[in-house]
Protein backbone atom coordinates (compact mmCIF):
# COMPACT_ATOMS: atom_id res chain seq x y z
CA UNK A 1 0.00 0.00 0.00
CA UNK A 2 2.76 2.31 0.38
CA UNK A 3 1.09 4.41 3.07
CA UNK A 4 3.84 5.43 5.72
CA UNK A 5 5.83 6.76 2.43
CA UNK A 6 3.26 9.04 1.55
CA UNK A 7 1.84 10.01 4.80
CA UNK A 8 5.10 10.79 6.51
CA UNK A 9 6.04 13.43 3.79
CA UNK A 10 2.09 14.51 3.61
CA UNK A 11 3.17 18.88 4.79
CA UNK A 12 6.04 18.73 1.95
CA UNK A 13 2.83 17.36 -0.55
CA UNK A 14 0.19 19.22 0.80
CA UNK A 15 1.11 22.51 1.62
CA UNK A 16 4.94 22.42 0.16
CA UNK A 17 6.46 23.20 3.50
CA UNK A 18 10.10 22.96 3.40
CA UNK A 19 13.09 23.87 5.75
CA UNK A 20 15.02 26.96 6.92
CA UNK A 21 18.46 26.96 8.56
CA UNK A 22 18.10 28.53 11.48
CA UNK A 23 21.53 30.03 11.68
CA UNK A 24 22.31 30.39 7.28
CA UNK A 25 18.47 31.19 6.54
CA UNK A 26 19.52 28.98 3.77
CA UNK A 27 15.73 27.63 2.56
CA UNK A 28 15.64 24.10 1.79
CA UNK A 29 12.59 21.73 -0.46
CA UNK A 30 12.75 18.48 0.46
CA UNK A 31 12.51 19.75 3.98
CA UNK A 32 15.65 18.37 6.02
CA UNK A 33 15.87 16.53 9.27
CA UNK A 34 18.05 17.57 12.37
CA UNK A 35 17.99 20.54 14.90
CA UNK A 36 19.40 23.14 12.77
CA UNK A 37 16.61 22.56 10.27
CA UNK A 38 12.83 24.46 10.99
CA UNK A 39 10.09 24.01 9.17
CA UNK A 40 9.36 26.66 6.40
CA UNK A 41 6.22 27.30 4.70
CA UNK A 42 6.98 28.35 0.96
CA UNK A 43 5.09 30.27 -1.50
CA UNK A 44 4.54 28.06 -4.34
CA UNK A 45 5.45 30.55 -6.41
CA UNK A 46 8.39 30.09 -9.20
CA UNK A 47 9.24 30.39 -12.26
CA UNK A 48 9.60 27.29 -15.09
CA UNK A 49 13.31 26.46 -15.57
CA UNK A 50 13.09 23.28 -18.18
CA UNK A 51 9.93 21.14 -19.15
CA UNK A 52 8.92 18.21 -21.04
CA UNK A 53 5.92 16.41 -22.72
CA UNK A 54 5.97 12.77 -21.38
CA UNK A 55 4.21 10.09 -23.80
CA UNK A 56 5.52 6.88 -22.58
CA UNK A 57 4.26 6.88 -19.24
CA UNK A 58 5.46 4.44 -15.86
CA UNK A 59 3.43 2.54 -14.62
CA UNK A 60 0.82 4.81 -11.90
CA UNK A 61 0.73 7.37 -15.28
CA UNK A 62 -0.51 5.26 -18.19
CA UNK A 63 -4.00 7.17 -17.82
CA UNK A 64 -2.94 10.91 -18.08
CA UNK A 65 -0.71 10.82 -21.27
CA UNK A 66 0.57 13.16 -22.70
CA UNK A 67 1.54 15.36 -19.72
CA UNK A 68 3.90 17.74 -18.74
CA UNK A 69 6.82 17.59 -16.26
CA UNK A 70 8.66 20.38 -15.17
CA UNK A 71 11.95 21.79 -12.88
CA UNK A 72 10.41 24.79 -11.25
CA UNK A 73 13.05 27.31 -9.71
CA UNK A 74 11.11 28.73 -6.69
CA UNK A 75 10.95 32.05 -5.17
CA UNK A 76 12.70 31.06 -2.36
CA UNK A 77 15.59 29.25 -3.90
CA UNK A 78 15.39 25.81 -4.23
CA UNK A 79 14.21 23.69 -7.03
CA UNK A 80 11.55 21.53 -7.44
CA UNK A 81 10.60 18.57 -9.99
CA UNK A 82 6.96 18.53 -10.57
CA UNK A 83 3.85 17.79 -13.45
CA UNK A 84 2.36 20.81 -14.90
CA UNK A 85 -1.39 21.40 -14.89
CA UNK A 86 -4.07 23.26 -16.25
CA UNK A 87 -2.98 24.30 -19.35
CA UNK A 88 -1.73 23.12 -22.94
CA UNK A 89 1.80 22.93 -24.25
CA UNK A 90 1.09 25.83 -26.73
CA UNK A 91 0.63 27.87 -23.47
CA UNK A 92 4.59 26.81 -22.05
CA UNK A 93 7.14 28.94 -22.37
CA UNK A 94 10.56 28.86 -20.46
CA UNK A 95 10.83 31.20 -17.88
CA UNK A 96 7.14 31.61 -17.04
CA UNK A 97 5.84 32.24 -13.87
CA UNK A 98 3.76 29.20 -11.93
CA UNK A 99 2.20 28.89 -9.19
CA UNK A 100 1.58 25.50 -7.12
CA UNK A 101 -1.80 23.65 -6.80
CA UNK A 102 -2.61 20.80 -5.15
CA UNK A 103 -3.89 17.80 -7.56
CA UNK A 104 -4.31 14.08 -7.98
CA UNK A 105 -1.05 12.64 -8.30
CA UNK A 106 -1.57 8.84 -8.71
CA UNK A 107 -4.71 6.62 -8.30
CA UNK A 108 -3.39 3.22 -7.24
CA UNK A 109 -6.84 1.63 -8.07
CA UNK A 110 -9.71 0.45 -6.21
CA UNK A 111 -7.81 -1.44 -3.30
CA UNK A 112 -4.98 1.38 -3.44
CA UNK A 113 -3.82 4.55 -2.36
CA UNK A 114 -5.39 7.91 -4.31
CA UNK A 115 -1.80 9.80 -3.83
CA UNK A 116 -2.37 14.21 -3.96
CA UNK A 117 0.47 16.25 -3.91
CA UNK A 118 2.01 19.58 -5.75
CA UNK A 119 1.48 20.27 -9.19
CA UNK A 120 2.08 23.99 -10.88
CA UNK A 121 0.15 25.64 -13.28
CA UNK A 122 0.85 29.15 -15.13
CA UNK A 123 0.49 32.20 -12.38
CA UNK A 124 -3.25 33.36 -12.60
CA UNK B 1 48.69 -1.43 -6.37
CA UNK B 2 49.89 -4.13 -9.56
CA UNK B 3 49.07 -3.50 -12.93
CA UNK B 4 45.52 -5.37 -14.03
CA UNK B 5 44.82 -6.42 -17.53
CA UNK B 6 41.86 -7.81 -19.51
CA UNK B 7 41.70 -11.85 -20.75
CA UNK B 8 38.98 -13.18 -21.77
CA UNK B 9 35.47 -11.38 -23.23
CA UNK B 10 32.45 -12.48 -24.41
CA UNK B 11 29.00 -10.62 -25.42
CA UNK B 12 25.76 -12.32 -26.27
CA UNK B 13 23.68 -11.28 -29.12
CA UNK B 14 21.32 -7.64 -28.12
CA UNK B 15 17.82 -8.88 -28.34
CA UNK B 16 14.57 -9.34 -27.10
CA UNK B 17 15.82 -12.70 -26.03
CA UNK B 18 12.14 -13.74 -24.85
CA UNK B 19 13.26 -17.80 -24.63
CA UNK B 20 15.75 -17.01 -22.46
CA UNK B 21 16.31 -16.11 -19.24
CA UNK B 22 18.91 -13.86 -16.97
CA UNK B 23 20.63 -16.83 -15.83
CA UNK B 24 20.72 -18.35 -19.20
CA UNK B 25 22.26 -15.47 -20.71
CA UNK B 26 24.84 -14.76 -17.99
CA UNK B 27 25.78 -18.26 -18.09
CA UNK B 28 26.67 -17.93 -21.80
CA UNK B 29 28.40 -14.82 -21.33
CA UNK B 30 30.52 -16.02 -18.66
CA UNK B 31 31.37 -19.30 -19.91
CA UNK B 32 32.28 -17.56 -23.06
CA UNK B 33 35.05 -15.26 -21.16
CA UNK B 34 36.37 -18.30 -19.04
CA UNK B 35 37.38 -20.19 -22.46
CA UNK B 36 38.56 -17.40 -24.64
CA UNK B 37 42.14 -17.05 -23.06
CA UNK B 38 44.19 -19.30 -20.96
CA UNK B 39 44.79 -17.67 -16.81
CA UNK B 40 44.60 -18.96 -13.27
CA UNK B 41 41.63 -19.93 -11.55
CA UNK B 42 39.39 -17.09 -11.35
CA UNK B 43 39.02 -16.45 -7.21
CA UNK B 44 35.67 -14.00 -7.46
CA UNK B 45 32.40 -13.69 -9.85
CA UNK B 46 31.31 -9.82 -9.87
CA UNK B 47 27.64 -9.55 -11.34
CA UNK B 48 25.94 -6.56 -12.60
CA UNK B 49 22.64 -6.41 -12.74
CA UNK B 50 20.42 -3.04 -11.96
CA UNK B 51 16.76 -4.12 -12.85
CA UNK B 52 15.90 -7.73 -11.97
CA UNK B 53 14.43 -6.78 -8.37
CA UNK B 54 13.21 -3.11 -9.52
CA UNK B 55 10.80 -5.17 -12.43
CA UNK B 56 10.00 -8.26 -9.83
CA UNK B 57 12.12 -11.20 -11.90
CA UNK B 58 15.36 -11.96 -10.00
CA UNK B 59 17.47 -10.28 -7.43
CA UNK B 60 20.94 -11.67 -5.95
CA UNK B 61 21.68 -13.74 -9.13
CA UNK B 62 25.16 -14.11 -8.85
CA UNK B 63 24.85 -17.54 -7.00
CA UNK B 64 23.06 -19.07 -9.70
CA UNK B 65 25.57 -17.73 -12.40
CA UNK B 66 28.63 -19.15 -10.14
CA UNK B 67 26.14 -22.36 -9.88
CA UNK B 68 25.80 -22.37 -13.88
CA UNK B 69 29.80 -21.86 -14.85
CA UNK B 70 30.65 -25.20 -12.00
CA UNK B 71 31.81 -22.13 -9.84
CA UNK B 72 29.88 -22.56 -6.51
CA UNK B 73 32.04 -22.10 -3.24
CA UNK B 74 33.13 -19.13 -5.04
CA UNK B 75 33.12 -15.36 -3.79
CA UNK B 76 30.49 -13.30 -4.74
CA UNK B 77 29.83 -9.43 -5.19
CA UNK B 78 26.44 -8.36 -6.70
CA UNK B 79 26.00 -4.92 -7.53
CA UNK B 80 22.68 -2.83 -8.73
CA UNK B 81 24.09 0.64 -9.51
CA UNK B 82 21.77 1.77 -12.43
CA UNK B 83 23.27 1.97 -15.71
CA UNK B 84 26.65 2.31 -14.00
CA UNK B 85 26.40 -1.24 -12.48
CA UNK B 86 28.92 -2.59 -14.87
CA UNK B 87 31.05 -0.30 -14.78
CA UNK B 88 31.17 -0.46 -10.71
CA UNK B 89 31.52 -3.99 -11.05
CA UNK B 90 35.01 -3.93 -13.30
CA UNK B 91 35.93 -0.98 -10.74
CA UNK B 92 35.85 -3.19 -7.54
CA UNK B 93 37.16 -6.25 -9.57
CA UNK B 94 40.15 -4.19 -10.54
CA UNK B 95 41.13 -3.08 -7.37
CA UNK B 96 40.63 -6.78 -6.20
CA UNK B 97 43.12 -8.15 -8.83
CA UNK B 98 45.37 -4.76 -7.97
CA UNK B 99 45.44 -5.37 -4.55
CA UNK B 100 46.58 -8.83 -4.86
CA UNK B 101 43.68 -10.39 -3.15
CA UNK B 102 42.79 -12.46 -5.99
CA UNK B 103 44.77 -13.67 -9.29
CA UNK B 104 41.75 -13.46 -11.76
CA UNK B 105 38.28 -12.14 -11.06
CA UNK B 106 35.13 -12.83 -13.73
CA UNK B 107 33.08 -9.58 -14.44
CA UNK B 108 29.60 -10.65 -16.02
CA UNK B 109 26.94 -7.86 -16.65
CA UNK B 110 23.40 -8.97 -17.14
CA UNK B 111 20.27 -7.28 -17.85
CA UNK B 112 16.63 -8.80 -18.77
CA UNK B 113 13.92 -6.60 -19.67
CA UNK B 114 12.17 -7.79 -22.33
CA UNK B 115 9.39 -9.76 -20.04
CA UNK B 116 7.61 -6.55 -18.66
CA UNK B 117 5.66 -3.91 -20.16
CA UNK B 118 7.10 -0.78 -21.57
CA UNK B 119 4.87 1.35 -18.34
CA UNK B 120 6.53 -1.30 -15.83
CA UNK B 121 10.49 -1.01 -17.24
CA UNK B 122 10.30 2.96 -17.32
CA UNK B 123 8.66 2.67 -13.26
CA UNK B 124 11.72 0.99 -12.58
CA UNK B 125 14.12 2.85 -14.22
CA UNK B 126 12.98 5.66 -12.45
CA UNK B 127 14.03 4.30 -9.23
CA UNK B 128 17.07 5.33 -10.46
CA UNK B 129 16.31 8.55 -9.66
CA UNK B 130 14.74 10.02 -7.27
CA UNK B 131 11.60 8.09 -6.06
CA UNK B 132 10.15 10.30 -3.46
CA UNK B 133 10.46 13.46 -4.98
CA UNK B 134 10.79 12.90 -8.91
CA UNK B 135 9.50 9.08 -9.92
CA UNK B 136 6.25 10.36 -7.97
CA UNK B 137 5.21 12.57 -10.50
CA UNK B 138 5.35 10.21 -13.38
CA UNK B 139 8.53 11.99 -14.21
CA UNK B 140 10.73 9.27 -16.25
CA UNK B 141 14.46 9.13 -17.13
CA UNK B 142 13.51 9.83 -21.04
CA UNK B 143 11.56 12.67 -19.48
CA UNK B 144 14.54 13.48 -17.29
CA UNK B 145 16.67 13.78 -20.21
CA UNK B 146 14.35 15.68 -22.77
CA UNK B 147 13.93 18.46 -19.79
CA UNK B 148 17.75 18.82 -19.90
CA UNK B 149 17.89 18.94 -23.51
CA UNK B 150 14.77 21.82 -23.43
CA UNK B 151 17.26 23.59 -21.50
CA UNK B 152 20.21 23.30 -23.55
CA UNK B 153 18.37 24.35 -26.31
CA UNK B 154 16.90 27.29 -24.98
CA UNK B 155 20.54 28.09 -23.69
CA UNK B 156 22.78 27.41 -26.67
CA UNK B 157 19.77 27.85 -29.25
CA UNK B 158 20.27 24.21 -31.24
CA UNK B 159 17.51 22.15 -32.48
CA UNK B 160 16.16 18.55 -31.99
CA UNK B 161 17.68 17.90 -35.24
CA UNK B 162 21.49 19.18 -34.47
CA UNK B 163 21.18 15.57 -31.75
CA UNK B 164 20.48 13.75 -35.51
CA UNK B 165 24.55 12.69 -36.13
CA UNK B 166 24.95 10.96 -32.86
CA UNK B 167 21.58 8.98 -33.95
CA UNK B 168 23.23 8.66 -37.44
CA UNK B 169 27.24 7.35 -36.68
CA UNK B 170 25.83 4.97 -33.88
CA UNK B 171 23.15 3.23 -36.67
CA UNK B 172 25.78 3.61 -39.58
CA UNK B 173 28.57 1.59 -37.01
CA UNK B 174 26.24 -0.80 -35.76
CA UNK B 175 25.82 -2.59 -39.31
CA UNK B 176 28.33 -4.81 -39.12
CA UNK B 177 28.26 -5.40 -35.45
CA UNK B 178 26.63 -8.54 -35.50
CA UNK B 179 26.04 -8.73 -31.21
CA UNK B 180 23.61 -5.47 -32.24
CA UNK B 181 20.03 -5.36 -31.78
CA UNK B 182 19.52 -2.70 -34.99
CA UNK B 183 21.88 -3.46 -37.54
CA UNK B 184 20.31 -1.06 -40.30
CA UNK B 185 21.49 3.13 -41.06
CA UNK B 186 19.22 5.56 -40.46
CA UNK B 187 19.09 9.07 -41.94
CA UNK B 188 18.39 12.73 -40.83
CA UNK B 189 15.09 13.09 -42.75
CA UNK B 190 13.92 10.13 -41.06
CA UNK B 191 15.25 11.56 -37.63
CA UNK B 192 13.15 14.76 -38.25
CA UNK B 193 9.92 12.84 -38.85
CA UNK B 194 10.06 10.37 -35.84
CA UNK B 195 7.22 10.51 -33.16
CA UNK B 196 8.13 11.79 -29.66
CA UNK B 197 8.78 9.55 -26.78
CA UNK B 198 9.23 12.34 -24.30
CA UNK B 199 8.72 15.93 -26.42
CA UNK B 200 11.59 16.91 -27.44
CA UNK B 201 13.03 13.61 -27.82
CA UNK B 202 12.02 11.77 -30.06
CA UNK B 203 11.89 7.72 -30.67
CA UNK B 204 15.05 8.15 -33.22
CA UNK B 205 16.94 10.05 -30.13
CA UNK B 206 16.30 7.18 -27.92
CA UNK B 207 18.07 3.64 -27.30
CA UNK B 208 16.16 0.89 -27.01
CA UNK B 209 16.39 -1.27 -23.91
CA UNK B 210 16.81 -4.93 -24.61
CA UNK B 211 18.23 -8.16 -23.25
CA UNK B 212 21.33 -8.84 -23.28
CA UNK B 213 25.11 -10.10 -20.71
CA UNK B 214 28.38 -10.02 -21.01
CA UNK B 215 31.65 -10.61 -19.76
CA UNK B 216 35.18 -10.33 -19.18
CA UNK B 217 38.35 -11.91 -16.81
CA UNK B 218 40.39 -9.61 -15.30
CA UNK B 219 44.33 -10.94 -14.47
CA UNK B 220 46.98 -9.77 -12.97
CA UNK B 221 49.44 -11.53 -15.31
CA UNK B 222 49.50 -9.82 -19.44
CA UNK B 223 47.17 -12.13 -21.37
CA UNK B 224 48.04 -11.64 -25.33
CA UNK B 225 45.53 -12.11 -27.91
CA UNK B 226 45.41 -11.56 -31.42
CA UNK B 227 49.09 -9.98 -30.73
CA UNK B 228 47.73 -7.55 -28.11
CA UNK B 229 47.93 -7.22 -24.64
CA UNK B 230 44.81 -4.77 -23.48
CA UNK B 231 45.48 -2.99 -19.54
CA UNK B 232 43.04 -1.28 -17.82
CA UNK B 233 44.96 1.71 -17.07
CA UNK B 234 42.60 3.47 -15.09
CA UNK B 235 39.40 3.65 -13.49
CA UNK B 236 37.62 6.71 -11.65
CA UNK B 237 34.22 6.74 -9.93
CA UNK B 238 32.13 9.48 -9.30
CA UNK B 239 28.78 10.72 -7.77
CA UNK B 240 26.27 13.82 -8.26
CA UNK B 241 23.35 14.53 -6.37
CA UNK B 242 20.02 11.79 -7.00
CA UNK B 243 17.63 14.04 -8.11
CA UNK B 244 18.64 16.11 -11.23
CA UNK B 245 16.66 19.50 -9.83
CA UNK B 246 19.36 20.00 -6.43
CA UNK B 247 22.39 20.58 -9.35
CA UNK B 248 23.07 24.19 -9.34
CA UNK B 249 23.65 23.72 -12.50
CA UNK B 250 21.50 21.29 -14.96
CA UNK B 251 23.89 21.11 -17.71
CA UNK B 252 27.48 20.24 -15.75
CA UNK B 253 27.58 16.45 -15.80
CA UNK B 254 29.54 16.66 -12.56
CA UNK B 255 29.97 13.12 -11.47
CA UNK B 256 31.20 12.78 -15.47
CA UNK B 257 33.94 15.11 -15.25
CA UNK B 258 35.16 13.66 -11.98
CA UNK B 259 35.39 9.76 -12.78
CA UNK B 260 36.55 10.80 -16.13
CA UNK B 261 39.60 12.88 -14.67
CA UNK B 262 40.44 10.37 -12.06
CA UNK B 263 40.71 7.32 -14.28
CA UNK B 264 42.83 9.33 -16.72
CA UNK B 265 44.78 10.13 -13.97
CA UNK B 266 45.51 6.72 -13.02
CA UNK B 267 46.30 5.86 -16.03
CA UNK B 268 48.83 9.10 -16.85
CA UNK B 269 47.20 10.02 -19.84
CA UNK B 270 46.04 13.02 -21.07
CA UNK B 271 42.78 13.59 -22.44
CA UNK B 272 44.79 13.82 -26.24
CA UNK B 273 45.95 10.04 -25.74
CA UNK B 274 42.68 8.94 -26.04
CA UNK B 275 41.80 7.89 -29.83
CA UNK B 276 38.30 6.39 -29.34
CA UNK B 277 35.15 6.69 -26.55
CA UNK B 278 31.99 4.61 -25.71
CA UNK B 279 29.38 6.97 -23.75
CA UNK B 280 26.31 5.62 -22.03
CA UNK B 281 24.56 7.78 -25.25
CA UNK B 282 21.13 6.52 -25.12
CA UNK B 283 20.38 10.28 -26.46
CA UNK B 284 22.46 12.26 -28.35
CA UNK B 285 21.88 15.19 -25.52
CA UNK B 286 23.61 12.19 -23.21
CA UNK B 287 26.65 12.37 -25.30
CA UNK B 288 27.13 15.80 -26.00
CA UNK B 289 26.79 16.59 -22.15
CA UNK B 290 29.28 13.87 -21.30
CA UNK B 291 31.79 14.99 -24.08
CA UNK B 292 31.12 18.53 -22.44
CA UNK B 293 31.50 17.63 -19.19
CA UNK B 294 35.24 15.29 -19.99
CA UNK B 295 36.50 19.08 -22.03
CA UNK B 296 36.63 17.51 -25.23
CA UNK B 297 34.45 20.04 -26.46
CA UNK B 298 33.75 23.70 -24.80
CA UNK B 299 30.12 24.31 -23.13
CA UNK B 300 27.70 24.54 -25.70
CA UNK B 301 29.41 23.72 -28.61
CA UNK B 302 29.08 19.63 -27.64
CA UNK B 303 26.36 19.52 -31.48
CA UNK B 304 29.37 20.51 -33.40
CA UNK B 305 31.04 17.44 -33.11
CA UNK B 306 28.46 15.75 -34.57
CA UNK B 307 27.59 18.07 -37.31
CA UNK B 308 31.60 18.12 -38.74
CA UNK B 309 31.53 14.38 -38.33
CA UNK B 310 34.03 14.35 -35.25
CA UNK B 311 32.23 11.75 -34.17
CA UNK B 312 32.93 9.64 -37.33
CA UNK B 313 35.21 6.62 -37.15
CA UNK B 314 37.60 8.86 -38.96
CA UNK B 315 37.15 11.63 -37.08
CA UNK B 316 38.80 12.77 -33.82
CA UNK B 317 36.22 11.76 -31.49
CA UNK B 318 35.02 8.27 -32.52
CA UNK B 319 31.99 7.54 -30.93
CA UNK B 320 29.80 4.33 -30.80
CA UNK B 321 31.59 2.03 -32.82
CA UNK B 322 29.71 -1.08 -32.03
CA UNK B 323 26.56 0.95 -32.32
CA UNK B 324 26.48 2.85 -28.86
CA UNK B 325 23.04 2.06 -26.85
CA UNK B 326 21.28 3.56 -29.74
CA UNK B 327 21.86 0.82 -32.03
CA UNK B 328 23.76 -1.90 -30.33
CA UNK B 329 20.85 -1.53 -27.36
CA UNK B 330 20.97 -0.04 -23.65
CA UNK B 331 21.58 -3.30 -21.52
CA UNK B 332 21.56 -0.92 -18.08
CA UNK B 333 23.22 -2.76 -15.99
CA UNK B 334 25.15 -4.96 -18.61
CA UNK B 335 26.44 -2.00 -20.60
CA UNK B 336 29.74 -1.01 -18.45
CA UNK B 337 30.54 -4.56 -19.10
CA UNK B 338 29.92 -4.91 -23.13
CA UNK B 339 31.58 -1.35 -23.57
CA UNK B 340 34.81 -2.82 -22.00
CA UNK B 341 34.51 -6.01 -23.82
CA UNK B 342 33.70 -3.93 -27.23
CA UNK B 343 36.78 -1.77 -26.36
CA UNK B 344 39.32 -4.45 -26.09
CA UNK B 345 37.84 -5.63 -29.06
CA UNK B 346 39.21 -2.17 -31.04
CA UNK B 347 42.82 -2.41 -28.75
CA UNK B 348 43.19 -6.28 -30.14
CA UNK B 349 41.99 -4.54 -33.78
CA UNK B 350 39.32 -7.42 -33.92
CA UNK B 351 36.64 -4.73 -33.81
CA UNK B 352 33.79 -4.80 -36.74
CA UNK B 353 33.78 -1.04 -37.00
CA UNK B 354 37.61 -0.47 -36.50
CA UNK B 355 39.71 2.50 -35.32
CA UNK B 356 42.81 1.74 -37.17
CA UNK B 357 45.71 1.23 -34.81
CA UNK B 358 43.93 2.30 -31.76
CA UNK B 359 45.76 2.25 -28.46
CA UNK B 360 44.11 4.14 -25.96
CA UNK B 361 39.93 3.66 -25.40
CA UNK B 362 37.84 5.81 -22.72
CA UNK B 363 34.12 4.12 -21.57
CA UNK B 364 31.86 5.83 -19.64
CA UNK B 365 28.78 4.70 -18.15
CA UNK B 366 26.27 6.28 -15.40
CA UNK B 367 23.23 5.60 -13.55
CA UNK B 368 20.01 7.72 -13.80
CA UNK B 369 21.14 11.84 -14.92
CA UNK B 370 24.51 11.03 -13.88
CA UNK B 371 24.06 10.49 -10.53
CA UNK B 372 26.77 8.15 -10.25
CA UNK B 373 29.37 7.70 -13.37
CA UNK B 374 31.97 5.41 -14.23
CA UNK B 375 34.99 5.84 -16.49
CA UNK B 376 37.77 3.30 -16.99
CA UNK B 377 40.51 3.88 -19.81
CA UNK B 378 41.80 0.41 -21.56
CA UNK B 379 45.23 0.68 -23.18
CA UNK B 380 46.41 -1.95 -25.63
CA UNK B 381 50.18 -2.58 -26.51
Amino acid sequence: MELARHWRVRHARYRLEGSRHVQTGEIAFPPRDGAAWQSYPLSGRGTLCTYAVVHQPPAGHTGEVPYMVAIIQLAEGPRITAQLTDCDVGDVTMGMEVQMVTRLLEDMGADGLLVYGYKFRPLI
Amino acid sequence: MRPVFVAGTYATAVAEHWNRTALSLASEALHGALAASAHPPVGALYVANALGAAIGMQSNLAPAIAQAAGLTGIEILSLDGGGAAGGLAIRQAMLAVASGMHEAVAVVGVEKVSDVLDAQREAAVALLSDGDWEGVHGVTQTAQWAMVMRKYMHDYAVTPLDFAPFAVNAHANAVANTHALYRFAISADKFKSAGMVADPLCLLDCATMADGAAALIITAQPVTQCGRTVRIGGSGVATDTLALHDRADLLDLTAIRLASQRALTQAGCALTDVQLYDLDDAHGICAVLALEAMGIAPRGSGTTLGSTGSIQPDGSVPLALAGGCKARGDMVGALGVYQLVELTAQLRGTATTQVPGATVAMAVCMAGIANTAVAHVLIGM
